[in-house]
C-alpha cells in the first residue's frame, strides 16, 4: 500500500500545479470554468490526501514495520489508543497531517464561497494550492511518510513516552487545524489585494474561518499547557519554550485581527492594518511550523535537526515579499473611509487592544529568536528565560485584560462624560472594592501585579455582566419576553457579540488563575525515605511506601515503573492518597546492555495531582537509580553470558523478565531515598476553567445563524430549479 | 498484488481527472446559471450582513454605546444600503423585460425613518 500512498502524493503534487495554473488563468471573468476547475483541484487534493493519510494510519494500527515511520515511532507494546496518534509524532506523518487538514479546510471554505467572491477566489485558490503543493513537495522529495525499510524489523522503537498522554492525541491536530485555518484568511487577503477588491466582503466571508483558526489554535495551546503540567514532571504549564511561543505568536496576531476587522466592517477604517495583520498571522503560522521542523532552536517539542529548514525559509521569504509588495502597491485602495474621532472611543479601545497584542507578539518573537540574534551579533548563543518574558508580558497582559472590559462598554466614535459615567461607574467600583477587600484580607500587598490583575479581572466581569443586563433589558423592552427567554434570544440573535463577551469572561478567569498560581506558588525539592514527611505551602506530604512494578503489553515488557505511595494532608486532615511514579521505557540502543536499556532510555513522569478550585497539590518523584545501578550491571553481565552461551531468544526474554523482576522487587524491599518535587499552587484550575469558558464563547460566536442556514438551502434549491429548467 | 496497486492508482487518476475537468465539460447554459447564482449569493450575503449591522447599531444605541443622533444617522444610511441591495436582488429575480430602470423614482428610499 506504500506505493498507493506515494502515488497519491505525486498525483496531489501534479493536481496542485495544475490547479494553480487553472485558477490564475480562470481569474478573468470570461474563463470562470477554469477557476471552477481550480477549485475542484482543491477537492481532488483533499481526496488524495485523505487516501494517503488513511493508508498511513492503517500501517500504524496494523504494526506494519516495513514503513520506516511506523518502525521508528510505534511498537507492538504501544497502546492501540496511541498508535493512531503516533502517525503525527513523526516529521513525515505530521507533514501529511498538515496537508490533509489544509486540503479539508480549504475545500470547505471554497465550497461555501463557491457562488460568491468570484473575482477573489481564483487567487485565493492558487495561494491555498501553493501551500498544498509546498507540503506535498516536501513529502515527495524530502520526507516521505511512505518510505520502506529493506527489511521490516520484528518490532518498532515505540512512541516517545512523553507523548503518551490523552491531550497529546488531540493537541497536534488542534494546532495544525489552527495553523492551516489561518492560511485561509491569508489566501483570501492575497486574493482581495490581487483582485483590487478590498472592501469588507472578503473579511465577512472568511471571518468564521479566522475565528475557527483562533479557536483551534487556542485549544491546541491550552492542551499543550495541560500536557506540560500533567506530564513533563516540572510542575508548570508554560515555559516560554520556542515551540510554545511559535504557536502563541499567530494566536496573538489572529486575536488582534478578529477584533480590528469589526472596525473595518463598522467604520471602514484600519484596512491596511487589517490586511497586514492577517498576512502577518498567516506568515507566523508557517513560521511556527518551520520552528518545529528546522531544528534551529532547541525545544522539547521540536522534531530535531532536519533538512526542511531551507525550503521553509524560502516559503516564508516568498510570503513576506508577496505580502509587502501587494500592500504597498494597493495602498491607495486601502485608505480609511473615516478617521478616529476621539481617543475615548470604542475604535481607540480596539486599536489599543491591537497594539498590546502586537506588542506581546513582538516580545515573544524577540525572546524566541534571541538565541539566533545573539549568535549573529556576538557569536555566542544566549537564551532569555521566563523572568525576561514576565518582565514585559505581565504589564502588557494587565492592560489587555483591562481593555477587554473597556471595549464592550465604551461608546462608538466618542465617549462623553455622561455615558462614560453611566457605563463605567459600577464596573470601576467593583474593581476598586475587590482590590480593597483583597488588601484587607492580607497576603496580596507584596504582589502588586497579582493584586492589579485580580482587580482588573473583577472590573471586566462587572463590565460584561452590566452589558448583558442592559442587553436583556433592551430585548425585554422590544419584545416583551421574560428574563430567561430574553437572555436566550439576545444571545441567539447576537452570537458574535455575546460569544465575544463570553470569551472576555473566560480570559479574565484564566488570568486570575495565571496571576494566583504564579505569584503565590510554593515549590520544594525534597529527598525523602519511606515514612518521612515534608511541608510545602499549606500541605503536609508523607512518603508512605515505595511502589515498583513492570507493565506488560502484548506479551512484552512495556516499561519498568518506580514510584511512591503518598499521603497528602492539610490542617491535620488527610485530603488524598495516591501514587507518583516514573515509567522507564526501553531504549533501542545496541550499545547498552539488555537490562540497562530499560533504565537509560526515555522515561515519563506520572504526577500526583490533587486539584481543587482554591489550590492544587502537585508532586512528582525522581527515583535515585544510582543505588540500583550495581544490580543493573550484574544483570547485564548475566544476560551477556547467556547470549554467549547461545541461549535462544525465548530463553533470553524469560531471563530478562526474571532479572527485571528481581531489580523491581529489590527496589520495593530496600527503597533508596527518592527526590520529590512538591508544589502548592493556588487556582491553577481557574486556568482550565477559563479556557473552557473562552472556547465556549468561541463556539457561540462561530455558530451559524439558523436563518442564514435556511437561506443557503433556499438558494441551493433555486440554483437547482434554474439548472433543471435550463436542461429541459 | 502489483497489478492491483497499478489499477488502484489508475482509478485514482481517472477520478481526479473527472472531478477536476467537470466544469470545463459543462454546457454553456449551466455556466450562465452558475454566474447568476453567484451574483445572487453575493447579494444575499450582503443583505444578511446589512441586517446584522442594523440590529447591532440598535443594540449599541439601546445599551448606551451610540448617541441617539449617531444612531439615527447610521440607521438611516444602513437601511438605505439594505434597500439598494433588495432592489438589486429583485432585478435579478425579475425577467429582463420587467426590470425597472436602475434610477427609477421611488426605488431605494429608506422605509419608515
Amino acid at each position: 500500500m506504500a506505493t498507493v500512498g506515494r502515488s497519491c502524493l505525486i498525483l496531489a503534487l501534479g493536481v496542485c500545479a495544475y490547479g494553480i495554473v487553472a485558477s490564475l488563468y480562470g481569474a478573468s471573468p470570461a474563463r470562470r470554468a477554469w477557476a471552477d476547475s481550480g477549485r475542484r483541484a482543491v477537492y481532488a487534493v483533499a481526496g488524495l490526501a485523505t487516501v494517503a493519510f488513511a493508508i498511513l494510519e492503517i500501517a500504524f494500527l496494523s504494526n506494519d514495520f516495513s514503513f520506516s515511520v511506523v518502525a521508528s515511532h510505534s511498537s507492538r507494546t504501544t497502546p492501540f489508543f496511541y498508535k493512531g496518534a503516533a502517525a503525527w509524532s513523526s516529521q513525515e506523518g505530521s507533514l501529511l497531517l498538515w496537508l490533509w487538514l489544509l486540503s479539508l479546510w480549504s475545500s470547505l471554505v471554497l465550497f461555501l464561497v463557491r457562488r460568491r467572491l468570484r473575482d477573489v477566489t481564483p487567487y485565493a485558490t492558487a495561494v491555498l494550492l501553493g501551500f498544498g503543493g509546498f507540503f506535498t513537495g516536501l513529502m515527495v522529495f524530502a520526507a516521505s511518510p511512505f518510505a520502506l525499510l529493506a527489511a521490516a524489523p520484528a518490532d518498532g522503537v515505540g512512541l516517545n513516552p512523553l507523548l503518551r498522554h490523552g491531550s497529546m492525541m488531540i493537541h497536534p491536530p488542534m494546532l495544525y487545524s489552527g495553523y492551516t485555518l489561518f492560511t485561509i484568511p491569508f489566501a483570501f487577503a492575497i486574493g482581495a489585494l490581487a483582485a483590487r477588491r478590498v472592501d469588507a466582503e472578503w473579511i465577512t466571508s472568511t471571518r468564521r474561518f479566522a475565528l475557527a483558526a483562533w479557536f483551534f489554535l487556542g485549544i491546541g495551546i491550552l492542551l499543550g499547557a495541560r500536557w506540560s503540567y500533567a506530564e513533563l514532571g516540572w510542575g508548570g504549564y508554560w515555559a516560554w519554550d520556542p515551540v510554545e511561543n511559535a504557536s502563541l505568536m499567530p494566536w496573538l496576531t489572529g486575536t488582534a485581527f478578529i477584533h480590528s476587522i469589526m472596525i473595518q466592517e463598522k467604520r471602514g477604517m484600519l484596512k491596511i492594518w487589517n490586511v497586514s495583520l492577517v498576512l502577518a498571522t498567516g506568515t507566523l503560522a508557517i513560521l511556527g511550523t518551520f520552528l518545529v521542523r528546522s531544528g534551529i532552536l532547541d525545544s522539547i517539542h521540536a522534531f530535531g535537526a532536519s533538512t526542511l529548514g531551507i525550503p521553509f525559509v524560502l516559503l516564508i521569504a516568498a510570503m513576506i515579499v508577496a505580502s509587502v509588495s501587494l500592500v504597498v502597491s494597493r495602498r491607495r485602495l486601502l485608505h480609511s473611509e473615516n478617521r478616529l474621532d476621539s481617543l475615548l472611543s470604542r475604535e481607540a479601545a480596539f486599536l489599543g487592544n491591537n497594539l498590546v497584542l502586537v506588542g506581546l507578539c513582538f516580545v515573544v518573537f524577540w525572546g524566541t529568536f534571541f538565541p539566533l540574534i545573539s549568535e549573529a551579533v556576538t557569536g555566542t548563543k544566549a537564551a532569555v528565560g521566563p523572568p525576561w518574558f514576565s518582565r514585559y508580558t505581565v504589564p502588557l497582559a494587565l492592560v489587555l485584560v483591562l481593555l477587554s472590559g473597556i471595549g464592550p462598554v465604551i461608546a462608538w466614535r466618542r465617549a462623553t462624560v455622561a455615558n462614560a459615567r453611566r457605563n463605567f461607574l459600577v464596573p470601576a467600583a467593583v474593581g476598586v472594592v475587590t482590590a480593597v477587600a483583597l488588601v484587607a484580607a492580607g497576603g496580596v500587598d507584596r504582589k502588586p501585579w497579582a493584586l492589579a490583575m485580580f482587580a482588573v479581572a473583577a472590573f471586566v466581569l462587572a463590565c460584561v455582566w452590566q452589558e448583558l443586563w442592559r442587553g436583556v433589558g433592551a430585548r425585554r423592552a422590544m419584545s416583551g419576553e421574560g428574563p430567561a427567554r430574553a437572555t436566550v434570544s439576545l444571545v441567539r440573535r447576537n452570537r458574535r457579540r455575546y460569544g465575544g463577551y463570553t470569551v472576555h469572561v473566560g480570559m479574565a478567569v484564566l488570568f486570575i488563575g495565571v496571576a494566583a498560581s504564579s505569584a503565590f506558588q510554593h515549590a520544594r525539592d525534597v529527598v525523602l525515605s519511606p515514612g518521612q514527611s515534608a511541608k510545602v505551602g499549606a500541605y503536609t506530604v508523607q512518603y508512605v511506601r515505595p511502589r515498583a512494578w513492570i507493565s506488560v503489553k502484548a506479551d512484552q515488557i512495556e516499561r519498568v515503573n518506580l514510584g511512591a505511595d503518598m499521603r497528602v494532608s492539610r490542617g491535620g486532615k488527610v485530603l488524598a492518597s495516591g501514587t507518583t511514579y516514573r515509567g522507564y521505557y526501553p531504549a533501542q540502543d545496541p550499545t547498552l546492555g539488555p537490562v540497562s536499556q530499560y533504565f537509560d532510555g526515555e522515561a515519563e513522569s506520572q504526577v500526583l495531582i490533587k486539584a481543587g478550585l482554591r489550590r492544587d497539590f502537585w508532586s512528582a518523584i525522581q527515583p535515585d537509580l544510582t543505588r540500583v545501578q550495581p544490580m543493573i550491571d550484574r544483570a547485564d553481565k548475566a544476560m551477556g553470558k547467556m547470549v554467549a552461551a547461545g541461549a535462544k531468544p525465548a530463553q533470553q526474554a524469560v531471563a530478562l523478565a526474571v532479572l527485571l523482576r528481581t531489580i523491581v522487587d529489590q527496589y520495593g524491599v530496600h527503597p533508596p531515598p527518592a527526590t520529590f518535587r512538591l508544589i502548592d499552587s493556588p487556582m491553577v484550575t481557574w486556568i482550565w476553567l477559563g479556557g473552557l469558558i473562552v472556547f465556549g464563547g468561541g463556539l457561540i460566536a462561530m455558530w451559524p445563524a439558523p436563518d442564514a442556514a435556511r437561506r443557503r438551502v433556499r438558494a441551493g434549491y433555486r440554483a437547482r430549479v434554474a439548472q433543471e429548467l435550463g436542461r429541459a | 498484488m502489483e497489478v492491483v496497486v497499478f489499477l488502484i492508482v489508475i482509478a485514482l487518476l481517472g477520478a481526479v481527472v473527472l472531478v477536476v475537468t467537470a466544469p470545463l465539460r459543462a454546457r454553456a447554459h449551466v455556466r450562465v446559471a452558475a454566474r447568476e447564482e453567484a451574483a445572487r449569493a453575493d447579494l444575499e450575503a450582503a443583505k444578511e450582513s446589512k441586517y446584522r449591522e442594523i440590529r447591532d447599531a440598535e443594540l449599541d444605541y439601546r445599551t448606551g454605546k451610540l448617541s441617539e443622533a449617531d444612531w439615527r444617522a447610521l440607521d438611516r444610511d444602513l437601511r438605505g444600503e439594505a434597500v439598494e441591495i433588495l432592489r438589486r436582488l429583485d432585478e435579478l429575480d425579475a425577467p429582463a423585460a420587467d426590470a425597472p430602470a436602475p434610477d427609477a423614482p421611488g426605488d431605494g428610499e429608506p422605509g419608515g425613518r
